[in-house]
């Protein structure tokens, strides 16, 4: 009876440690949320420096966004962009991962390896973005290059092509992200006990046996962790394109994100269209990530908790 | 007797673990080439005027950089006063992100009560709300605050971060028993006093890693920054990088921009370097087992 | 977030103000107001645009208490180091402080990336009324492309309200004074340059192409865009691109327009001379006698400043040669003085800072003195040009120096003054908007598609109707 008394009043902690988040969360996340959405049924913008409403609208915002917003087409961009970036990213990460934790490599400098890896990300989106347009011009090195290699005979647009432009997009990306995601599974992979990997050894296990049978399960929660936060991240693709094609999305918007349409509907602060779009990136959000949670079968996750 | 074992279990594949070996040495080679190519740009760029920027990308580094550096510190631009900004901003985003997200992940870790698992279910939900969704209402709120041009805004919201939670709460799966609360307890330790003393260190290789990357992307963060800073006193780098390049076409000299560029890199590159032997080395003390 | 050269470009080509200009001709149209409280005298044309009304009353401001800080918002150091360098008794304290008198000065600068510049403005200048007085912006600075929005609005004070008459700034060329007229016929704003665009040819291009580098010579054969689009097919025989970018010509085109981006009634209209643009242009980028599709600022258009690069011709001011075409490099055109200049086919303009007095000001006599003297104050003026190679606002000043002998480098010795003081004097911004800066910009982008041969005309046309109700969601396509 004592004891019990006792575990209660541990567990009213457990509330206790919350209200930080809980209160911080409820400020800058929850309000604005709410306003975000409230915003979404009005009509309310600039027009110069005159306010324009807000006018309740209903549904109207919504309406309009999918009748003349090409929402599904900037979609489909970011999807595309986001899996164009993200498998090559996955793939790499996992075989770096693998060779890393691999004990029978006994690969020399890793530590000079794995520091390298992550340094693409520390520099700036906007920065790195400037560098590779000066690499990618019509006039830069890289057609340089292809030239004088007689790959190709006149200089190649890149910004010109829906192909190029959405793959130096992805490569971006890829080059951004794949060293962190690499830390994130190597992380994963210090806890497999390396008895296992041993003992897998000498049972005379191939390298590819070790890494299906072993690795990778063990893996799977990290790996969920990596394509939840990299899903999001993606859909959340602004700085990259933005910067690459000048906020043009250039060509005919095969480029242009989600976020680069909110960014534009903010230019005249229409705080309703922008709403609306945003309380549909909220749900595209919420259904991809659930898509992924119950396919990876990881609800027994949530069980755990 | 190990490793004798182990050697003869090398030379059974050791034809198949050289070539093995080989490539993989080859393509990480080529991987750190891709990644450090453009620290190499950067600072070839950094060290060209802006007439010789006009004409195209050369490998060969210039003789500006020094004098690029100096226009940059003596400009009108604060850039001193931005890193100092930055470095504040990050510093304190960092901190408070692991700190709070560990006590977090803690409270639904370590105890048992009410709704814990509908509360975490609803942190993995707010994880999904993308920032600029909220960017609107967010700026109207703080508006109201009076928290416009403030530190404030863009150092607090960080204690909930809802990813990095998830990614503290994985971590403490596997690296936190329970047990261990249990005997604290029994030896009379407070609550505050078993997290702060007990639980944190045992957290510290997770907390290192989330800190590396809320540090950066704080640091590297322009979007919120730029909506809330006003004045020049209180920007942070990215802003100030982005008004240089913005800047009148009359003064406008991209090799000033680049040579800011490097410099407000180098910080982030010696705090990650600091960090980087809690992801890169040993770290054997379990990790984010599921 | 952002950018690469490009973004620069978009700022950059706001700054460039690529207005409407009009020769005075015909088509009736309209701005955003019409011209009700104006008057009638100045111009004979039927044109909507407004007049200046020479007989409002100046208002005497010499008796009211100056407030202690004079508030200035603006986007980069232009301004900043005008005063510092050139207005007497201004002093620096810090980048962002300084002193005119008793008077605290500070300055407020945001860059104009991603229109921060003017989203920060709007919302102070929102809260201007119930803003303390030492909060209150006194003064603030703006570009052609989006004068309109502020012009039309209580926002700014008529300088009629200073106490500055209009026959005090008749030395001022007038299409600075169009930019700024309110559609009651108020002077809102004035700038102490002028930005008169000529076509600058590279030299050696036109002794190998034409026979001759004597501007005269060069002007016959891009009298009219006839000529010069004939130039162009001989240029590329020989080896050389007419222009680098296909958007280099476009400012001689949008100042030349006969009707508005936008029409009284809110609707987007694209004027024969905008499609003018585009079919000239895609037809000569199809030839290959345009280099690339980029943006100005970009390294395509840069190339050109450099022999190698091949490129004929550029459209620009005065600024444009002296900072922008790597004049200090060696091995660029410039430094070896191979630049010429001619008018070129039509004149236009590119640049130009406007100063506006804020409503709700405390510092009228201030502001005023400000205006006095920078952007007429012939001696002050005079300086300017020397110190800053700007080409000013003030009409005989340059007169007398296109007359002097002074010659630029860049030119090879040639004194393009004169040149540039005939343009500027023949510039003519009547059919400007509110929204031209996204209208430019936006245009500019959709019809890269078509350029890039991505999109037909149409499907060009419609991205841009597209991309500006969304910037604008008031106009209507």
């Amino acid at each position: 009876m004592k004891k019990k008394k006792s575990v209660v009043s541990y567990n009213k902690w457990g509330y206790i440690f919350l209200i930080p988040f809980a209160v911080v969360f409820v400020i800058f996340q929850l309000i604005p949320l709410v306003n975000t959405i409230k915003n979404s049924f009005f009509e309310h913008y600039r027009d110069g420096l005159t306010i324009i409403g807000p006018n309740w609208v209903g549904l109207k915002n919504y309406g309009k966004l999918f009748s003349e917003g090409n929402i599904l087409k900037y979609f489909k961009n970011t999807m595309i962009m986001w899996i164009m970036g993200f498998v090559p990213q996955i793939i790499i990460s996992l075989l770096f991962a693998a060779w890393f934790s691999d004990p029978s490599l006994r690969l020399k400098c890793q530590r000079f390896f794995k520091t390298v890896i992550y340094l693409p990300n520390l520099i700036m989106a906007s920065a790195f973005s400037m560098l590779f347009f000066t690499l990618f011009s019509t006039v830069g090195p890289v057609n340089d290059i292809l030239i004088k290699l007689g790959i190709i005979k006149e200089a190649y647009d890149f910004m010109a092509h829906t192909g190029s432009v959405r793959t130096l997009v992805a490569l971006m990306n890829c080059l951004m992200w794949f060293g962190n995601t690499t830390i994130l599974l190597l992380a994963g992979m210090m806890g497999i006990d390396t008895a296992l990997f041993e003992a897998a050894e000498v049972d005379g296990a191939t390298a590819n046996q070790v890494f299906w049978k072993i690795t990778l399960p063990i893996l799977k929660p990290i790996l969920i962790y990596v394509m939840v936060t990299s899903l999001i991240g993606g859909l959340q693709m602004f700085d990259v394109p933005q910067i690459l094609t000048d906020g043009k999305g250039s060509p005919n918007n095969s480029a242009t994100t989600l976020i680069m349409c909110l960014n534009n509907h903010l230019y005249s602060k229409n705080y309703g269209m922008g709403g609306a779009l945003s309380v549909i990136l909220f749900f595209i959000t919420g259904v991809l990530s659930i898509i992924v949670f119950k396919f990876s079968g990881n609800e027994d996750k949530y069980g755990k908790a | 007797m190990a490793d004798i074992k182990i050697n003869t279990v090398e030379e059974r594949v050791k034809g198949s673990v050289k070539s093995r070996r080989v490539v993989a040495y080859v393509v990480l080679s080529i991987a750190c080439f891709f990644c450090l190519i453009w620290f190499y740009i950067l600072i070839i760029n950094a060290t060209r005027s802006k007439g010789e920027l006009t004409r195209g990308f050369t490998p060969i580094p210039s003789t500006h950089l020094f004098e690029n550096l100096h226009n940059a510190l003596t400009g009108t631009q604060p850039i001193l006063n931005g890193m100092i900004n930055s470095i504040i901003v990050s510093v304190c985003t960092a901190a408070l992100c692991v700190y709070f997200s560990a006590m977090t992940a803690y409270a639904i870790h370590a105890y048992d009560f009410k709704f814990k698992k509908a509360i975490f279910t609803g942190i993995l939900a707010i994880m999904m709300i993308p920032t600029q969704v909220t960017a609107l209402g967010f700026l109207q709120l703080i508006d109201k605050m009076k928290l416009m041009d403030n530190f404030i805004p863009l150092i607090v919201p960080s204690i909930a971060a809802p990813i990095v939670f998830f990614y503290m709460k994985q971590y403490m799966e596997s690296a936190l028993p329970l047990e261990l609360l249990e005997a604290a307890r029994i030896d009379g330790a407070g609550e505050i006093r078993i997290f702060n003393t007990i639980v944190l260190p045992l957290m510290v290789p997770a907390m290192a890693v989330q800190a590396i990357f809320s540090f950066v992307s704080s640091w590297n963060n322009y979007f919120t920054p730029a909506l809330v800073l006003s004045t020049d006193k209180k920007k942070t780098l990215p802003i100030l990088i982005a008004q240089l390049r913005g800047a009148d076409f009359l003064k406008f000299d991209m090799g000033v921009v680049y040579a800011t560029i490097a410099f407000s890199i180098f910080p982030v590159v010696v705090v990650y370097l600091v960090l980087s032997k809690f992801i890169v080395g040993g770290l054997a003390a379990g990790s984010v087992k599921g | 977030m952002k950018k690469r050269l490009l973004a620069l470009s978009m700022a950059m080509i706001m700054a460039a103000g690529t207005l409407a200009g009009c020769t005075g001709d015909t088509a009736p149209a309209s701005t955003t107001g019409g011209d009700e409280g104006g008057s009638t005298t100045t111009e004979a044309t039927p044109t909507e645009k407004p007049v200046l009304d020479e007989n409002v009353e100046v208002v005497d401001v010499s008796e009211e208490v100056e407030g202690k800080v004079l508030n200035i918002y603006c986007w980069n150091e232009e301004f900043k180091s005008r005063l510092t360098d050139h207005y007497p008794g201004y002093t620096e304290v810090d980048a962002t402080h300084g002193k005119i008198g008793d008077i605290d000065v500070v300055w407020n600068i945001t860059p104009s990336d991603d229109n921060a510049y003017q989203n920060n403005l709007d919302e102070t200048l929102l809260k201007q009324d119930s803003a303390a007085a030492d909060d209150k912006i006194d003064l603030f600075l703006v570009e052609a492309d989006y004068a309109l929005k502020y012009v039309d609005t209580d926002y700014t004070m008529p300088v009629t309200d200073l106490g500055i008459s209009l026959s005090e700034l008749s030395t001022q060329y007038k299409y600075t004074q169009d930019v700024m007229t309110s559609s009651d016929g108020k002077l809102k704003g004035v700038s102490w340059q002028g930005c008169p665009g000529v076509l600058i040819y590279n030299r050696e291009a036109a002794k190998t192409v034409l026979g001759s580098d004597e501007p005269a010579d060069v002007q016959a054969a891009v009298k009219d865009w006839d000529t010069y689009k004939a130039t162009a097919a001989d240029m590329k025989k020989a080896g050389y691109y007419m222009t680098a970018t296909v958007n280099d010509t476009y400012r001689t085109f949008s100042n030349n327009v006969s009707v508005p981006w936008v029409s009284a009634d809110k609707k987007v209209q694209v004027d024969d001379n905008i499609k003018r643009w585009v079919d000239d242009s895609k037809e000569m980028y199809d030839a290959g006698e345009i280099k690339s599709t980029e943006n100005l600022w970009g390294d395509a258009w840069s190339s050109g400043f450099y022999p190698d690069g091949k490129v004929f011709c550029y459209f620009g001011p005065a600024w444009l040669i002296n900072f922008c075409m790597a004049a200090d490099t060696d091995g660029s055109i410039a430094n070896q003085g191979g630049w010429g200049a001619t008018e070129g086919p039509q004149g236009f303009f590119w640049g130009g800072t406007w100063i506006c007095a804020a409503n709700g000001t405390d510092n009228k006599a201030t502001v005023a003195d400000i205006m006095r003297k920078l952007t007429v104050d012939k001696d002050i003026m005079v300086d300017i040009v020397k110190k800053d190679d700007d080409f000013v606002n003030n009409q005989p000043a340059m007169e007398e120096l296109a007359a002097s002998d002074y010659t630029s480098a860049v030119f090879g010795g040639q004194n393009p003054l004169g040149m540039f003081a005939a343009g500027a004097k023949n510039i003519s911004l009547d059919k400007i908007s509110a929204y031209d800066q996204g209208c430019n910009e936006e245009f500019q982008n959709a019809m890269k598609d078509y350029f890039d041969g991505n999109a037909d005309y149409d499907t060009a046309l419609n991205k841009f109707y597209d991309a500006i109700t969304t910037k604008y969601p008031a106009l209507s396509k």
